[in-house]
């Protein structure tokens, strides 16, 4: 419990530093589709998402270095599953201008009912789908 | 031109405590994820206290920040203009939450995984990557 208040508080706090001295979301849907902007356009208003992503996947290493060893990631689907899963998500996200980070904690931290509907809408979809996984394997 | 640079490492800050957030709450974890979904088996709350501390958090300093013209190395807050609720949002959200109940990863958490070179992950984020801009060329950007 208190990793998660620890960890919950650390990706508030860092949300709030991005808002605070960029104006922008840290919502990883817009981190991706900025990034293929920057690549496309090598627009300098697009620059800061490649910095963030850059840090993201530093953070790992950049931890174990600190002496903190994350806990082993755990997949038990398929090849094709996760293919199928990824391109869902890929697709989902795009299509509904977010995921947890963009929608689930900026737009309901913003108090957003387009964003507190949503959450609320893929959590359900969520929900059901592993719930009907667990039935059927 | 100093702004502009500090800004791009405020980014970089940001995704490194973003990233850090996620692995100390285990969150990084597709299997501890899933395990929040598994509401009606062998349920695991961890997310709701990753959540119910990460969302006030932001919303204080989010509120605080109405207090102020510009951000401190921008030159405006860039509040998401898309109100309403519509087919697109919701049609999305539902994929998404498909895909994401099918193996616990949505995109910040697979993101921070790339670290790990795990092979999953990786086909992961190439999936990821790919239905992004097939849904940009097929929908384009919301209006």
């Amino acid at each position: 419990m208190i990793a998660e208040i620890l960890g919950g508080a650390l990706i508030g706090g860092a949300a709030a530093l991005l808002w605070l001295a960029n104006g922008r979301i840290s919502g990883m849907t817009g981190v991706v589709s900025s990034c293929f902007g920057w690549i496309y356009e090598g627009s300098r208003q697009r620059l800061w998402a490649v910095f963030f992503l850059v840090g993201l996947v530093l953070a790992n290493p950049v931890l174990q270095a600190l002496g903190f060893q994350p806990d082993p990631i755990e997949i038990t689907a398929s090849h094709w599953l996760v293919i199928a899963a990824g391109l869902l998500v890929g697709i989902g996200t795009y299509l509904g201008n977010g995921c947890t980070s963009g929608h689930g904690v900026c737009g309901m931290g913003r108090l957003s009912v387009r964003s507190i509907m949503a959450t609320m809408v893929f959590m359900a979809a969520g929900i059901v789908t592993v719930t009907v996984m667990e039935v059927l394997l | 031109m100093k702004r502009f640079w500090l800004s791009q490492l405020t980014a970089l800050l940001s995704g490194l405590i973003f990233g850090a957030g996620l692995l100390v709450a285990g969150m990084h974890n597709p299997a501890k994820v899933r395990g929040f979904l598994d509401l009606f088996g062998d349920w695991q709350p961890a997310l709701i206290a990753v959540m119910g501390t990460a969302v006030p958090v932001f919303a204080l300093f989010f509120w605080l920040s109405k207090r102020r013209p510009a951000p401190w190395f921008g030159d405006s807050f860039h509040t998401p203009t898309l109100a309403g609720i519509d087919w697109r949002l919701l049609s999305g959200a539902i994929l998404f939450g498909i895909g994401w109940g099918l193996v616990g990863l949505c995109p910040g958490p697979a993101l921070v995984d790339i670290a790990t070179l795990n092979g999953q992950v990786l086909l992961f984020v190439a999936a990821l990557l790919v239905g992004n801009r097939a849904a940009h060329m097929l929908f384009g950007p919301a209006k």
